[in-house]
């Protein structure tokens, strides 16, 4: 009699121990639900087709350009194809430069409203009472933007190698294809860090209109004042107090270090040295350094991607993180609509 | 224990200080319609969010079907439908796509949805409008929308928060007859509102919200008996009021309490139908009966008795 009422107490207590532990199913249930009604949502959205448009209207001008600048040196260049990327003529810039320009906005025009649209639209509760957990929700919304992002940078790739045949009559090499490919797969992952952080602030902020302020902002202030910050804060954080080379030196690499945490300058890094096979170093090299070096000469592949595998990783990890971030935040919202 | 639908035990939520729900002992019977009710703020939604899993209580527990919400979200999610209140729909999306979305979110196998989201929208009276983009549907429309898609996963529990708040009476109407069509099913209905009449009109039993707490609870005559002390309004028209007719009724046995109306009636609170007995006592107190009524106990009254007169 004692023993058993010892004992049963003891039973619940035991029984939620076990079940604190875990939850039933996987956290990706229906998760390719949620991604293929984004995905559609995307591609039918009016927003992302103005964008698509601009992206088209910029690439098939720039590289017309380039192109017709190439075809006098068609016979001299091994890279043809990479040049279409990478040449630009006044008044046009390359193509690669607006690029960098167009990507952020894409993503953000992609995910500013993700979250906070379904609270707006008072459809958060009723999905979120379907058998789903939240996780799919948002890693759902993610990925239809990245896959929307991935989509239309493919498409463009392919167009400019296409115009690229059509305009220059040489078939692209292993090498060029192999870069170019690289190149595209860096792109996609720097609109992931865009779209992980708009993402996020569309978790932060219940009005769409601040979350996209705020992801402009950030935005704005990376490709313009980061650059400025990075220099003067270089100066403050390592002076030159005599003029010693060392001194110049250690600025020079203090504001590089600085300038890194931009994802702008990472991109630009990771976009110069797949691109232009010829660039042997992104930091500062010295004279000593190239001793023995034949200028102009390009690198395999393997030794340019190994350049930049830093910055590559970088931009996956920023991305990663960031995602990380909207997640935490995510999962402790209070879901009253 | 199988019978019962959800089962909350000393469920509390706290919001920083602010308790939203304070030991919640609720139990809701397969295949009845609940009622809760209470003034904004009261908790009432609170309460079914947690019953969902979609916040997690504070302290106590609760069970839906024998499951724990929010341990087993999916299997409770997948049996209880939700109708939020003020429910919202991708306005670029037709009727039909936002009903196929959930039927995917709720594993559908492909080969049914097309089948159940036509049903569900039959069921509504929505077939017509099956291919129009939900931007254009009405307050009305938009509300029946909202029960096609809890429909279309056949759930065994639904939960309504304020279904009809915002609905033109005709659109009300018809949709408490849907909610009475649901019940003769063996659907469980949970339905929060602050709308006395229509909640009388189809609940089986209601829970009285107030500050976090369930106050009162039981049928609406049960609760008219132990709020109003009398379950029975009878009206008593009379060719002239004379003070001798009240004392007179006032000593029928079983009567609580005899007001005059401003219509020149009397109105008598009872706890049985006293009318044969009013009648007699009118006559032998002089004066002439023109006629006598009897009037049910709303909600209403029970309601502003309660507030008003504190507790029991």
């Amino acid at each position: 009699m004692t023993e058993a009422m010892a004992q049963k107490p003891a039973m619940p207590d035991e029984r939620a121990v076990a079940a604190l532990r875990e939850r039933e199913g996987s956290p990706w249930t229906g998760i390719w639900s949620v991604i293929l009604k984004e995905m559609a949502d995307h591609l039918s959205s009016t927003r992302i087709f103005i964008l698509e448009v601009l992206i088209l209207l910029a690439a098939l001008g720039t590289v017309y350009v380039a192109s017709q600048n190439i075809q006098q040196t068609t016979a001299e260049d091994q890279f043809l194809y990479l040049r279409l990327f990478t040449t630009a003529q006044q008044p046009l810039p390359a193509f690669v430069g607006l690029l960098a320009f167009f990507i952020p906005l894409v993503a953000i025009a992609l995910v500013f409203d993700a979250i906070n649209g379904e609270f707006s639209r008072r459809t958060m509760s009723r999905i979120l009472a379907q058998p789903i957990y939240r996780d799919a929700l948002l890693m759902g919304k993610f990925l239809a933007a990245l896959f929307t992002l991935a989509l239309v940078c493919t498409a463009i790739w392919l167009l400019i190698f296409g115009l690229g045949i059509l305009r220059l009559g040489v078939a692209p090499g292993g090498e060029e294809v192999g870069r170019g490919l690289l190149f595209l797969v860096a792109t996609i992952f720097y609109g992931g860090i865009w779209l992980a952080l708009g993402l996020v602030f569309s978790v932060v902020f219940r009005q769409s209109a601040t979350a996209a302020l705020a992801s402009i902002a950030v935005w704005l202030f990376f490709t313009v004042f980061w650059g400025m910050i990075a220099g003067v804060a270089a100066q403050t954080l390592s002076p030159i107090r005599i003029g010693l080379p060392d001194e110049f030196l250690a600025q020079a690499n203090m504001e590089l270090a600085l300038s890194r945490f931009s994802p702008n300058t990472l991109y630009a890094e990771t976009m110069v040295a797949l691109l232009r096979p010829e660039i042997r170093s992104l930091g500062i090299l010295l004279p000593t350094q190239l001793e023995g070096a034949i200028l102009g000469a390009p690198l395999p592949l393997s030794q340019s991607l190994l350049l930049v595998w830093p910055q590559m990783t970088g931009l996956v990890a920023a991305s990663i993180l960031l995602f990380a971030l909207g997640y935490v935040l995510f999962q402790r919202q209070e879901i009253r609509a | 224990m199988v019978d019962s639908v959800i089962q909350t035990k000393d469920l509390t939520k706290k919001y920083g200080e602010f308790v939203a729900v304070d030991g919640l002992n609720l139990e809701v019977q397969a295949g009845e319609v609940f009622g809760l009710l209470g003034p904004n703020g009261a908790g009432k939604t609170t309460t079914i969010l947690m019953i969902l899993g979609l916040t997690e209580p504070t302290a106590g527990s609760v069970r839906v079907l024998g499951l724990d919400p929010a341990r087993q979200p999916l299997s409770v999610k997948s049996r209880v439908g939700y109708l939020p209140d003020q429910v919202g729909f991708y306005d670029e999306l037709t009727a039909r796509e936002n009903l196929t979305y959930i039927a995917r979110l709720n594993g559908i196998p492909d080969s049914q949805i097309d089948r159940r989201v036509d049903e569900a929208l039959a069921r509504v009276g929505l077939e017509k409008v099956a291919y129009k983009r939900a931007g254009t549907f009405s307050r009305g429309m938009r509300q029946r929308l909202g029960l096609a898609d809890v429909l279309v996963k056949q759930p065994q529990l639904i939960i309504m928060d304020e279904p009809t708040s915002g609905l033109d009476p005709e659109a009300s109407h018809e949709f408490l007859e849907m909610i009475l069509d649901l019940k003769k099913e063996g659907i469980t209905i949970l339905l929060s509102s602050h709308l006395l009449y229509q909640v009388q009109a189809v609940c089986d039993r209601v829970g009285l919200f107030s500050q976090g707490k369930m106050v009162l609870e039981g049928t609406v005559e049960n609760l008219a008996q132990r709020v109003l002390g009398g379950a029975y309004r009878v009206l008593v028209d009379v060719e002239s009021v004379q003070p001798e007719i009240a004392q007179a009724l006032e000593k029928i046995p079983g009567v609580a309490h005899v007001q005059v109306t401003d219509t020149k009636k009397y109105q008598v609170e009872a706890a049985h139908d006293i009318r044969p007995e009013a009648a007699q006592a009118v006559i032998s107190a002089g004066g002439r009966l023109l006629g006598l009524g009897v009037q049910a106990q709303s909600l209403d009254d029970i309601y502003t008795a309660y507030f008003q007169g504190g507790s029991i």
